[in-house]
């Protein structure tokens, strides 16, 4: 008798084995229904609600998704032999009832149990998202969510360039960029979606083309036109989070307005020459109470006493580390991870080189985002400081 | 009366010489906004409207509370406070 046999010999006589009708009954008490197979067998099909670790990385993985050892564990593998070996482990880590699948998956499916093919990561992205399948909060489960959600970008320049990138990169499925802006030579201090040789062309095209380099299989929307009361309700209803990186007074009050009309979240961001400010305004965010825009400044300022244009300057890194962070923000509210930055306002200041956090309110009075308020319209404010010629 | 700090954020600080940071003395908001004025003229209507209100788009935080959750311009400086002033702020493109 060979060793293999005689140790599988040994977990027969102490390991219960299961038909799987009983284990489909077992799991519908409750039981959790491991499936140890490798990715590209599980691919073909699993029963549905089955717990698909796989064994290379199970005794890693599964106190993170079945926390209490009491828990009732049935492992499945294709035919009734990795089942067991697994079983074992499972048990060794401390989990008291642990069964196994008699004759596995085949005998699953030939006995006409329900099946369900579950939605994998092709082989292109188990590589490219990799870092993230090993990080457990995040997994295939969170890269699934980061590959389906819609995020649009409000400009394509310094802010919105690493927002844009970063969310590419992390596998943000859809991003969307609304600019009505050319690439100039003045804009590539800061705006690092662009590049030399795309100077005079459209900033939502340049960006299209910065993103699919970086990760060819993303859709990118274009929207190439300007922020207004007409247009918003189109463009902002298909999209989960919107990231604000505008320049003007005009398009933030839109943006917020829009926000919370759809009750989207708006990552807010801003910079003025070595200062930067981000916060989340998302009133109705399940973790935390926090103000919309027009709680924390119910109006922009007249024309006369905005900064005026001949003063604004940015230090090209400074948009690099505020759109970093509203790019993370993003990314914890696609996966809902974490502390949001809502309720409270990150400063930034580089010649200090320190952050400050101001905790910031929910106005009750807030004629937008107050409960129960009737949303009352948008407003086109006039363009306070046009923008310079970039 | 108190002495404490008043933070100017940078699209003010063409009224404080390019300073961040300026020393004020006043039992409350109203009172240290008063001599910030005084020490920096022309600064104060970018605050404060014509009746002396606070405008609605600029904040004013004592060590990191808003004074409008406070007891507003009458909220209370202790010594060694830090006040901000934080207005909204547009930019990120350009």
């Amino acid at each position: 008798m060979k060793a293999k046999d005689l140790r599988l010999a040994e977990l027969r006589s102490s390991i219960p084995e299961l038909d799987p009708r009983e284990a489909l009954a077992l799991q519908a008490r409750g039981a959790v229904l491991v499936d140890v197979r490798e990715a590209d067998e599980i691919a073909q099909g699993s029963a549905p609600g089955a717990l698909r670790l796989g064994r290379g990385f199970l005794e890693l993985r599964i106190e993170d998704a079945v926390p209490d050892a009491g828990t009732t564990l049935v492992t499945m593998c294709a035919g009734g032999v990795r089942s067991l070996l697994a079983a074992d482990d499972l048990r060794r880590l401390g989990y008291t009832d642990v069964r196994s699948v008699r004759g596995g998956f085949n005998r699953w499916k030939n006995d006409g149990l329900p099946i369900e093919v579950p939605r994998t990561l092709d082989a292109g992205q188990r590589e490219r998202y990799g870092r993230h399948l090993l990080m457990p909060e995040v997994g295939e489960k969170g890269q699934f969510k980061l590959l389906d959600a819609r995020v649009l970008c409000i400009g394509a320049g310094g802010l919105g360039s690493p927002v844009a990138l970063y969310l590419a990169a992390a596998g943000v499925g859809t991003i969307g960029i609304i600019d009505d802006d050319v690439v100039d030579r003045s804009n590539l201090q800061r705006q690092i979606l662009h590049t030399d040789d795309r100077v005079g062309t459209p900033k939502v095209e340049s960006a299209k083309t910065a993103l699919l380099a970086l990760n060819p299989s993303l859709k990118v929307r274009t929207h190439q036109t300007r922020l207004s009361s007409e247009n918003v309700d189109e463009i902002f209803r298909d999209y989960d989070v919107i990231v604000d990186g505008s320049d003007n007074f005009p398009t933030r009050y839109l943006v917020n307005d829009a926000c919370v009309k759809f009750r989207i979240p708006n990552v807010h961001g801003s910079i003025f020459r070595f200062e930067g400010q981000v916060t989340v305004f998302d009133p109705f965010n399940a973790k935390r109470k926090g103000p919309c825009y027009r709680c924390l400044y119910p109006e922009p300022p007249p024309p006369e006493l905005a900064p005026s244009c001949a003063e604004a300057g940015v230090l090209g890194v400074l948009p690099g580390i505020i759109g970093v962070l509203e790019a993370i923000e993003t990314v914890k509210l696609i996966l809902g991870l974490g502390d949001p930055l809502v309720g409270r306002l990150l400063q930034y200041d580089a010649l200090r080189q320190e952050f400050m956090e101001l905790q910031i309110d929910h106005d009750p009075h807030c004629r937008y985002c107050a409960e129960g308020a009737a949303f009352p319209g948008y407003v086109d404010y006039a363009q306070v400081c046009a923008a310079p010629s970039n | 009366m108190s002495k404490a700090k008043i933070r100017i954020p940078t699209p003010l600080r063409s009224f404080t010489g390019g300073s961040d940071e300026v020393e004020i003395d006043g039992a409350d908001v109203r009172a240290a906004l008063r001599h910030l004025g005084e020490k920096h003229g022309g600064l104060l209507p970018r605050i404060l409207d014509a009746e002396g209100g606070l405008r609605p788009f600029v904040n004013l935080y004592v060590s990191g509370k808003n004074i409008r959750a406070l007891n507003g311009l009458d909220t209370e400086v202790k010594d060694g406070d830090v006040l901000s002033i934080v207005p909204a702020v547009a930019g990120g493109v350009f």
